[in-house]
């Protein structure tokens, strides 16, 4: 994952007076799966449908698998695959039509396992106005991968989407990395960013507020550790007893729970207490800031980093 | 080739499957050949001897300048031709490729008016096979550059609807379908030469029906080619995949421009 196949440099996008991105730079490496985040507004789709050279660009320089999307558009269609945010087919086009289609324009074979696989087998002959939201995107990401594009483009993918078809786009996803390509994820679904992404953008108002891996960008916060334990005996119910780095805790449903700003002492010296106590620890959890808590920080507070 | 082919195949299809084409590109047609067959041969013995161009002038009124320019408009507003450029359909195809299909179902409704007429209406078959088929192809595709332009330029369905009319009402007045146009009053007869419908009328009478035209038949094919050329031209020129997105080529008004072999022709043919 050394190879940077998305160069973004000062990229800046207006309609009007109004400035939708504003100088973002960044890059996404081969192989990685990239999501952009930000609340509705912030400029994601912008970004993402400049690089799809279906936007042209106000300012700065983008580059994808070396190509100018606003100059060789010819040349980006093989290379990339784009499932938009809001993109339509012909009402009357069935699914296996749609398939041929597509597929005819890219030079390949039609891919029908993909239809198998994303569980439209027994639509293949339904109208695009005859499938229900989940299908028709389901579709659309069948349509974007059917000729094997080094580069994907996924604009809310799971919007709409059943469970069973979350996860098995998650595993699609996960086979196209394993495979090589390339994935940018816009999604407002943060579980899902967090669960896909190598590394993550938020964007806020046209501006990067924040980078990096979903763990970096969870550890920077100002967000608390959560520490639940629960023991046999009642060596954590005195309320004298203190543990180092937590800011407050409760008793709920048997568990005594710390907020904790550093996870390692404060795990610690619950697990001598108890045992010093001859208690037994009968559950002990930590659970982390989630990306969610993390986006919410940034974007309440407004402010880039 | 195979993507073309893929193409043309599914927007013939979408031409039957579609219910406003198939009306648009059928049932009106064949329905009003039926109805003015029955009664307008009655009322007007005049109208046989030209019943058959009639009522193909008309199917491809219906067909191209009401059929052809909605789903354009449509698929440019609910985000398809974005689905399109991203997988790398070309534009012309996607002007060429309707247009083609809709002349193909002009052409098997021309089949059955021709073969039928004559059997249910004494209507005359033309005098001039090879002047008949060059008129109706010479129409559909100044007819369907019309329609293809005026989708391209319309940004919505409620302007395509203002644009078709603009043109279909007054052919249907004018152009010779119902009316000879050697019966119009003269001021009457220079907006009509405006019109594809009376073009295409007089082409009919003077190549395929073995008729007097009432000006140069020559002239009208000439005028009917080179206003197809235009607009499709034009078309091409002012295409946008996303009105919100893009920026526009030229103003729309360009279009006008389709119009001018037919405003030189009211200056020449008389």
């Amino acid at each position: 994952m050394n190879d940077s196949v998305v160069r973004v440099r000062g990229f800046r996008k207006v309609y009007g007076d109004f400035v939708a991105v504003d100088d973002i730079s960044f890059d996404v490496q081969q192989g990685e799966v990239f999501g952009l985040l930000g609340p509705n507004g912030a400029g994601k789709t912008s970004t993402l449908e400049s690089l799809e050279g279906l936007r042209a660009s106000d300012g700065g320089s983008l580059q994808v698998m070396g190509i100018d999307p606003s100059r060789q558009s010819r040349k980006l269609r093989d290379v990339i695959g784009v499932q938009l945010q809001t993109s339509g087919l012909p009402d009357s086009i069935r699914v296996d039509e749609a398939m041929r289609f597509f597929c005819a324009y890219h030079g390949v074979a039609p891919r029908y396992d993909l239809l198998d696989r994303l569980g439209l087998a027994e639509k293949r002959s339904a109208q695009y106005h005859q499938l229900s939201t989940g299908l028709q995107r389901r579709l659309a990401l069948a349509l974007a991968v059917a000729h094997n594009p080094p580069m994907l483009f996924l604009d809310e993918p799971t919007a709409g989407l059943d469970v069973p078809s979350r996860v098995e786009l998650h595993n699609l996803m996960r086979e196209l990395q394993g495979a090589g390509t390339t994935i940018i994820l816009a999604t407002h679904d943060m579980a899902e960013a967090e669960e896909m992404s190598d590394r993550v953008a938020i964007l806020l108002r046209g501006k990067i507020a924040v980078t990096g891996t979903p763990l970096e960008l969870t550890a920077t916060g100002a967000g608390l550790t959560k520490v639940s334990v629960r023991t046999e005996g009642s060596s954590l119910s005195d309320p004298g007893v203190t543990f180092p780095a937590v800011s407050q805790h409760v008793f709920k449903d048997e568990y005594a729970i710390y907020f904790s700003t550093d996870t390692g002492p404060t795990v610690s010296a619950i697990i001598a207490h108890v045992d010093a106590r001859e208690d037994t620890l009968i559950d002990l959890r930590v659970e982390r800031p989630s990306l969610e808590d993390r986006f919410l920080e940034i974007t309440t507070a407004g402010g880039a980093k | 080739m195979t993507a073309f082919l893929n193409h043309f195949s599914f927007e013939f299809r979408t031409g039957l499957r579609n219910k406003t084409l198939l009306l648009m590109n059928y049932l009106l047609p064949l329905g009003f050949y039926a109805m003015m067959g029955l009664i307008m041969t009655e009322i007007n013995p005049l109208f046989l001897e030209t019943m058959i161009p009639a009522m193909v002038v008309f199917a491809i009124l219906v067909a191209t300048l009401l059929g052809l320019p909605d789903p354009l408009v449509t698929a440019r507003e609910a985000g398809i031709l974005r689905s399109y450029k991203i997988n790398g359909v070309p534009a012309a195809s996607i002007l060429v490729i309707p247009a083609l299909t809709t002349a193909l179902h002009v052409l098997l409704v021309t089949a059955i008016i021709t073969s039928t007429a004559p059997v249910f209406f004494d209507a005359p078959l033309p005098t001039d096979w090879l002047g008949f088929a060059l008129t109706v192809l010479a129409t559909a595709f100044a007819c369907a550059g019309l329609g293809v332009l005026i989708g391209v330029i319309s940004p919505s369905s409620r302007t395509t609807v203002l644009w078709s009319q603009l043109i279909f009402l007054p052919s249907m007045l004018l152009g010779g379908m119902m009316m000879p146009y050697s019966l119009l009053p003269a001021k009457a007869r220079k907006i009509a030469q405006l019109l594809p419908a009376t073009q295409a009328m007089n082409a009919f009478r003077g190549l395929g029906q073995g008729l007097a035209a009432d000006f140069s038949p020559q002239g009208s094919l000439a005028i009917l080619a080179t206003s197809g050329v235009l607009a499709f031209a034009l078309a091409i020129y002012l295409f946008n995949w996303d009105r919100r997105n893009s920026t526009q080529r030229g103003h729309p008004l360009l279009a006008l421009l389709a119009l001018l072999p037919y405003a030189v022709g009211v200056l020449l043919l008389s």
